[in-house]
Parts: structure tokens; C-alpha cells; sequence
């Protein structure tokens, strides 16, 4: 009897059922918890930790990794981030614990993030500015080193800005320059050189005053120092306007800690990266996965929609149709990379080197669009997620019962008034879902990115203040691949690491940020649908 | 009958779908003004013949047809009618109320727009006028912009026959209009048909013997494919001139 529910009644059915379900439940939810978990801890401020060693040697630094010692079996061994690169030109030093005499968390231990050579680890001694000498043991010195710091970060963002309009000035030269040179045309090559001399007079007018500016702001950067102690007892120079914070570790508040954390997560998000990817933000690569996606939606929902349209309703059921229907569902299962390839070969080459030849010959051989850039990603991912889009329009455009469409006929529509009135409003929902599906599978995809527009490090965001202000051309900067070039391809992957979990922790919270505001879209129009207007 | 009060005439009409004729023959005259009932069995060919007055059956697979069918006295199906001028004239309403997912206004409207009526007074007034003649606008006059899928069942079916009125037409097709109703709407709906009757040629398809006794002025009763009889419903109902239809009355198949 016992056997006959079993199975007969389908309760191993039932039971294997859950078991998946909770598995799957689980796998998700452990995927969030490790990430999310490494993320968080992050930016979270770790002790300074001043270590003796037996054979005399201190060590300061963030105790990184505990781990058993493959060259000691039965011991454990530290993972110590020491920093100071630029001193003695490594980040992290193994420590054996057995060896560790005395630890301590000095509280006189300072910790100095930098734009260059990463952390530096040490005990200040004195502020130099020119308004005089504070010592660090002076109350004074805990504010005057923040205001010096935020005044260095002032300055050198002033001589960013300055850096860039006189690259702004410039660029205008190196443009005609090269139209001049390349010219066929006499007439063409005559108005370039005017041109050219137009640009010149311009920057010969305008730069001086920002020169000096910006000799006078490189000036004041080194004006204001401070000297640190190393834990090995050497003194070291360090210009305040390359520190980005100074923190004094072990002395914080909870509050203060707390403070630490959020700004480290803002200057994280906010940010353009530093050290080859491995400190500062990610600014650049949230805003170009984002501006990716929206530029493939643009292109793959009305290219999705009509091929579902004529599918469903003007192409007779035919062999013809099933083909297509077939390529289609094959479509979606081509890797991921062949798209890439054939984003390169055809988008990159034949279509954006086609433009380069027509429209900006006087450029060449350097390629405008004959190269990588956003505008052809975006449409490689359009051609990738086509799939998605058609078949989930199919069904939104089945799910219209013969009834309504019949109901629109009869009342004289014509076969375009019947689809642009009636069905295409009904299917909305459907379409939408299909949008959402691209969009989660556009913004995790990274390898046809590689080859069709994606760099590690971009000059510029393709979206600026200088006409055309899209920049369609332009390389950009991608989550996905940030990813794998800070995790794998970075100069100090240990260092990198947490950068790396917290890339990824935004990377899925931008999915599905993208993925609640098509949710929401689709919400509202279903709303709409069922109330008034279409 | 004489052939200027017809408002549809059927000349050997013979159609159908793939290789099965489903209407043999039929010659039938409709009368204007008048609410003529086609009853009869289950797939004796009712709503292909209805559908042939507004050329519904052309989107479906297969169909053929041979004959004449006359609207007023001009060819449906000839070629220089326009299909839209055709439908604007004859309206139509199905078994299952099918408003659109749209406000309760815009469903009435939906056949004047198609035809090109921009003037939104214009479109107001047909508004008011249709849902007037349909017995609905005392019901939803105060939210012409709610959703028409918050009418009750009968709510819709009589906001289809507005929509259908809306395009002005003097022929009005419907195809068991009350078979998902239940009584009270359905009487409120044979209602609404009676009074419509005054100014619209209308053709019912029904299942419902009572219902064709109630409310049809002629009744025409078809039989696989065939007309078997067709006259007055009082006398039809009363003295049936073929076995046929007597037995289908006197329910002994259907």
C-alpha cells in the first residue's frame, strides 16, 4: 500500500519537485550571500596591526588572509597587506604565525590612501605647508592634515580641468593638421589650412593664462607635505595633494568607522578607476553597461517587434515561416562569442569602416568607426537577443483572442487599424517581457563585448559635454568585463580582490535595477491596458 | 415579398470550408425593419450563412463560396464594395461580448475613428446617441472612461451593439447574442433588440427556440446546410409546413 501512494498518487513526484525547487532556491540565495558578503566587508576598515617578528623585524599592515602554511604543515600563516609599495615595492608579506612575538594596534598607525603606489601604512611626523610646520602630536594636526588634503584634492582636480581645456584647445589643431595632410583636393586642403590657422591663433590666445595657472597649481601641490614614518624607521616625503584620505585607523569611532565605510563606497561608485582598475571607482563601467543596454534596447525591440509581426500576422504558415521560426530558436543558441566575431567582421569592419572611407576619409588611416566602440557592441547584443524579443511578442500577439480581433473587423478596421489598435496594444505586455529578457541577458554578456568595443580603461564616457554629446564611436567601459579584468588580468590581483566582488555585487544590482524598471514599465501599461486609452 | 423592402437576399448561395460545403443552396429574403431568427441544430450552417452577410468568413481557412448575396441589393462580395463600407453598414455582434481593452468610450468610437471622424464633439455625440440606442448610456454615462471590462456581462454585449451602431449601419448581424448571458440580462437584451427593430434591420441567431418565439418577427430554420422552411415565427411556430421543423419545435432532435 505503502509503494502505491508512493508513486501511483505522485508523492515522490511531489517530493522530488520540492527537493529541485529548494535547490535551486538555494543555489540563488547562496550566489547573493557569497557575494554580497565579501562585498560588504569590503570597504569595511580593517585594524592596523604592528607585528614583531622573532627575528627582529616589524611589520604594519591589515591582516588579509589566515591560511594553513604549505611550507609548515600544522601551522598557520598571515597574509599581511603592508602597502607602501613605492618604499619597498611590494603590497602584501607572508608572516608565519609561530614567528610573531608581539601584536599590537598602535594607535599613533595611520593609513594613507593614494591616487599613485597605492595604500602607504605609517606614523606621520610633520605637516609642512606654507603656513608652517605642525607636528603630529599637535591637536591641531588631525584638521589641519584634512584640510590639507581636501584643499590637494581641489588642486588636483583643478589641474585635471585645466589639463583638459587645454586638450580641448589643442584638439582642433590636431584635426585640421591632419586634414591638411591628407587633403586630395586642393580647394579641401586650402579651407584646413585656414582652419588649422584659426585654431592655432585661437590656442596661441586663450592657453597662456591657463599654462600658467597650471604651472602655479603644480606649484602649490608640492608646496604641502608630510613627513611619515615607516615602521622600519624610515622617513618619508609624502605630497598631501596625492592623498585621497587619511585615516587614522585604530583610533576611530564606531561612527567614524561607519563614515569610512560609506565614503569608501561612494568614492567606489562615483568614481573613475585608479592603479590599473585595482583602487577608485567604477563610475565609468556602471555608466557604460548602462548606456550599452539602453542603446540595444532602442535597437532590438522594434527590429523583434516587426519580425514578430509579420511572423504571427502576415506571413502564411509555410515551410518559409518554420524555417525561420527554426533559425530563430538556433539563433539563440549560437555562443555567445561567434556573435562577437560577426560583430567584428561585419559592424566593425565592412559597415563602420565603409563609413570611415565615406564620411571621415581626412582622418584615415586612423578609423573613426572602423573600430570598436559602443554603437557596435550595442547592436551586436541587439542582433544576440533578437531571439528573445520575437518569440515573446509571438506569444504576446497569440494571446489576442480571435474574438477581439474579429470584433475589430467587423466594425470596418482594416487589417493595419486591427494590428496598430487592437493587437499591438494587447501585446504590449508580451513585448515588454521579451525586453526584460534582453535586457537581463544583454547585461551580463561580456565576451562579444571583447572584440566589438570594450576597453579596460576609457578616456572618456561615450556620453559628454562636448557636441554631438553621444559619442557613438567612442570605447567604453563594461561591468561584466571590468570583472574579468580586475579578477584576472590586473597587475595585483590580491589586492584587487575586493574590488572585484563588490564590481560584481553592482553588476547584479544594476540587472536587476534594469530588470524592475521594465517590470514596472510593464505594470503600468497593463494598468493602462485594462483602463482607458491605448 | 417584394424585393424593395429586402434588406439581404441570398441567390443559390453555396459555400463552405476546404472540401465540405457547409450552406447548400440557400435562397433566402430578409426583410428590412424586421428581426428575423435563424434556429436550427448545431452545425446546420446559422452563423457561416450570417457571416456571409458582412463577409466574416473570408479571414477563415479554406472558404469558398458560389451564389449571390445582396445587401440592399448590391453585391457583397463584389469587388468594387469596399470591405470597410460593407461592414460599416452591416454591424455585427458575437456569441461572447468582445470589448477591447479600452475605456468604455473609445470602444464605441473605435468603428468612426477607423472611418476616418477626428472631431471629438462629432465623436462624443455618436457616443451618446449609440449607448442611447443600445439602453447603456443611464448605466455608464457617469464613467465613459472607466474600462469596458468593469460592465457586467450583459453590460458588454449591449456595449457591443453600441460599438456597432456607432458606424450607423441599417443592418445588424447577431450571432447568439445571448448565449452567455443569464435570464434577467438576457431579457433586458431582447429588449434593447425589440426597440432597435423599429429603425434597424437585425438578424438573430439563436439556439434558443423561446427566444426566437419572443422577439423575431420571421423565423428561418435551416437543417444541414439546407433551408427547410422559412415564414412569420407566430405561424411557423403555430402550424409548421414541414415535418422537419415540426419535430425540431417539438424537440425530438437538436
Amino acid at each position: 500500500m505503502m509503494h502505491r501512494s508512493l508513486f501511483k498518487e505522485g508523492i515522490a513526484a511531489r517530493w522530488l519537485a520540492a527537493a529541485a525547487l529548494l535547490l535551486s532556491l538555494g543555489m540563488v540565495l547562496g550566489l547573493l550571500t557569497v557575494v554580497s558578503a565579501v562585498a560588504g566587508r569590503a570597504f569595511w576598515p580593517k585594524p592596523l596591526v604592528q607585528l614583531e617578528l622573532a627575528s627582529g623585524e616589524k611589520v604594519l599592515g591589515e591582516v588579509w588572509t589566515r591560511e594553513p602554511d604549505p611550507h609548515n604543515p600544522g601551522h598557520e600563516r598571515w597574509r599581511i597587506k603592508t602597502g607602501n609599495r613605492d618604499v619597498t615595492g611590494q603590497d602584501f608579506v607572508w608572516v608565519a604565525k609561530a614567528a610573531v612575538v608581539a601584536r599590537e594596534e598602535p594607535r599613533g598607525a595611520w593609513l594613507f590612501e593614494r591616487s599613485e603606489y597605492g595604500n602607504f601604512y605609517g606614523f606621520p611626523g610633520e605637516l609642512r605647508s606654507p603656513e608652517g610646520v605642525i607636528p603630529a602630536g599637535d591637536d591641531r594636526f588631525p584638521a589641519a592634515l584634512a584640510a590639507a588634503v581636501r584643499e590637494g584634492r581641489q588642486l588636483m582636480a583643478e589641474e585635471r580641468a585645466l589639463l583638459d581645456r587645454l586638450g580641448a584647445l589643442h584638439a582642433p589643431v590636431v584635426k585640421y593638421g591632419a586634414k591638411a595632410e591628407g587633403a586630395r583636393a586642393e580647394k579641401r586642403r586650402q579651407q584646413a589650412v585656414a582652419a588649422l590657422e584659426r585654431a592655432r591663433r585661437h590656442e596661441e590666445e586663450l592657453a597662456p593664462p591657463l599654462l600658467a595657472r597650471l604651472a602655479e597649481v603644480r606649484r602649490l601641490v608640492e608646496d604641502t607635505t608630510l613627513t611619515v614614518r615607516t615602521v622600519a624607521n624610515q622617513e618619508i616625503t609624502v605630497a598631501v595633494a596625492g592623498v585621497v584620505r587619511a585615516v587614522p585607523v585604530n583610533t576611530l569611532t564606531p561612527a567614524q568607522r561607519v563614515g569610512l565605510y560609506l565614503s569608501r563606497w561612494w568614492e567606489f561608485l562615483s568614481a573613475e578607476p585608479r592603479e590599473a582598475n585595482t583602487e577608485g571607482g567604477i563610475f565609468p563601467a556602471i555608466f557604460g553597461t548602462a548606456l550599452m543596454v539602453f542603446l540595444m534596447t532602442f535597437a532590438v525591440v522594434p527590429l523583434g517587434v516587426v519580425t514578430a509581426v509579420y511572423l504571427n500576422e502576415y506571413a502564411r504558415g509555410g515551410v518559409f515561416t518554420r524555417a525561420v521560426r527554426l533559425a530563430l530558436a538556433n539563433l539563440a543558441g549560437v555562443p555567445s562569442i561567434v556573435f562577437g566575431a560577426f560583430g567584428l567582421a561585419f559592424f566593425v569592419y565592412a559597415v563602420g569602416g565603409s563609413i570611415d572611407r565615406l564620411f571621415f576619409a581626412d582622418t584615415l588611416p586612423t578609423p573613426t568607426f572602423g573600430t570598436g566602440g559602443i554603437l557596435w557592441a550595442s547592436l551586436t547584443l541587439a542582433l544576440l537577443t533578437v531571439p528573445v524579443v520575437v518569440v515573446a511578442t509571438e506569444e504576446g500577439l497569440q494571446s489576442v483572442p480571435d474574438a477581439t480581433r474579429d470584433g475589430a473587423r467587423a466594425l470596418g478596421a482594416t487589417r493595419w487599424q486591427t494590428l496598430r489598435h487592437v493587437v499591438l496594444p494587447y501585446a504590449t505586455p508580451g513585448i515588454l517581457t521579451g525586453t526584460i529578457l534582453a535586457v537581463a541577458r544583454a547585461a551580463g554578456e561580456v565576451a562579444p563585448l571583447m572584440l566589438t568595443g570594450v576597453v579596460k580603461l576609457a578616456p572618456a564616457l561615450p556620453l559628454d559635454g562636448t557636441p554631438p554629446y553621444l559619442h557613438l564611436e567612442r570605447k567604453f567601459m563594461h561591468l561584466g568585463f571590468h570583472i574579468y579584468d580586475v579578477g584576472f588580468q590586473s597587475p595585483n590581483v590580491e589586492a584587487a580582490k575586493p574590488m572585484v566582488y563588490a564590481t560584481t555585487l553592482v553588476l547584479l544590482a544594476l540587472v536587476v535595477v534594469l530588470n524592475l524598471l521594465a517590470i514596472s514599465l510593464r505594470a503600468r501599461l497593463r494598468r493602462r491596458l485594462s483602463r482607458s486609452a491605448v | 415579398m417584394t424585393g424593395a423592402t429586402a434588406a439581404l437576399r441570398t441567390r443559390s448561395l453555396l459555400a463552405g470550408f476546404g472540401r465540405t460545403a457547409v450552406l447548400q443552396a440557400i435562397d433566402l429574403t430578409i426583410p428590412a425593419r424586421q428581426i428575423t431568427a435563424f434556429i436550427g441544430p448545431s452545425g446546420c450552417g446559422k452563423s457561416t450563412l450570417l457571416r456571409c452577410f458582412n463577409r466574416m468568413n473570408d479571414h477563415l481557412p479554406g472558404f469558398f463560396r458560389y451564389g449571390e448575396v445582396l445587401v440592399h441589393g448590391r453585391d457583397a462580395y463584389d469587388p468594387s464594395f469596399p470591405l470597410e463600407e460593407l461592414r460599416s453598414q452591416v454591424g455585427m455582434v458575437f456569441q461572447k461580448p468582445n470589448p477591447f481593452p479600452q475605456s468604455i468610450a473609445r470602444n464605441v468610437s473605435f468603428g468612426p475613428r477607423m472611418a476616418g471622424v477626428r472631431d471629438e464633439k462629432v465623436l462624443a455625440e455618436l457616443v451618446e446617441g449609440s449607448l442611447r440606442r443600445a439602453q447603456l448610456w443611464d448605466e455608464v454615462k457617469d464613467r465613459l472612461d472607466a474600462p469596458a471590462f468593469e460592465l457586467s456581462g450583459g453590460q458588454q454585449q449591449r456595449l457591443c451593439i453600441a460599438r456597432a451602431l456607432a458606424s450607423g449601419p441599417e443592418i445588424l448581424l447577431l450571432d447568439e447574442p445571448a448565449s452567455a448571458l443569464d435570464p434577467i440580462a438576457t431579457a433586458k437584451l431582447e429588449e434593447t433588440i425589440l426597440e432597435l427593430s423599429r429603425e434597424v434591420t437585425i438578424v438573430l441567431v439563436t439556439h434558443n427556440l423561446q427566444q426566437a418565439a419572443r422577439v423575431a418577427h420571421r423565423t428561418a430554420f435551416l437543417y444541414l446546410g439546407k433551408l427547410i422552411e422559412e415564414g412569420e415565427t407566430a405561424a411557423m411556430f403555430a402550424s409548421p409546413r414541414e415535418k422537419l421543423t415540426e419535430e425540431y419545435l417539438t424537440g425530438r432532435f437538436g
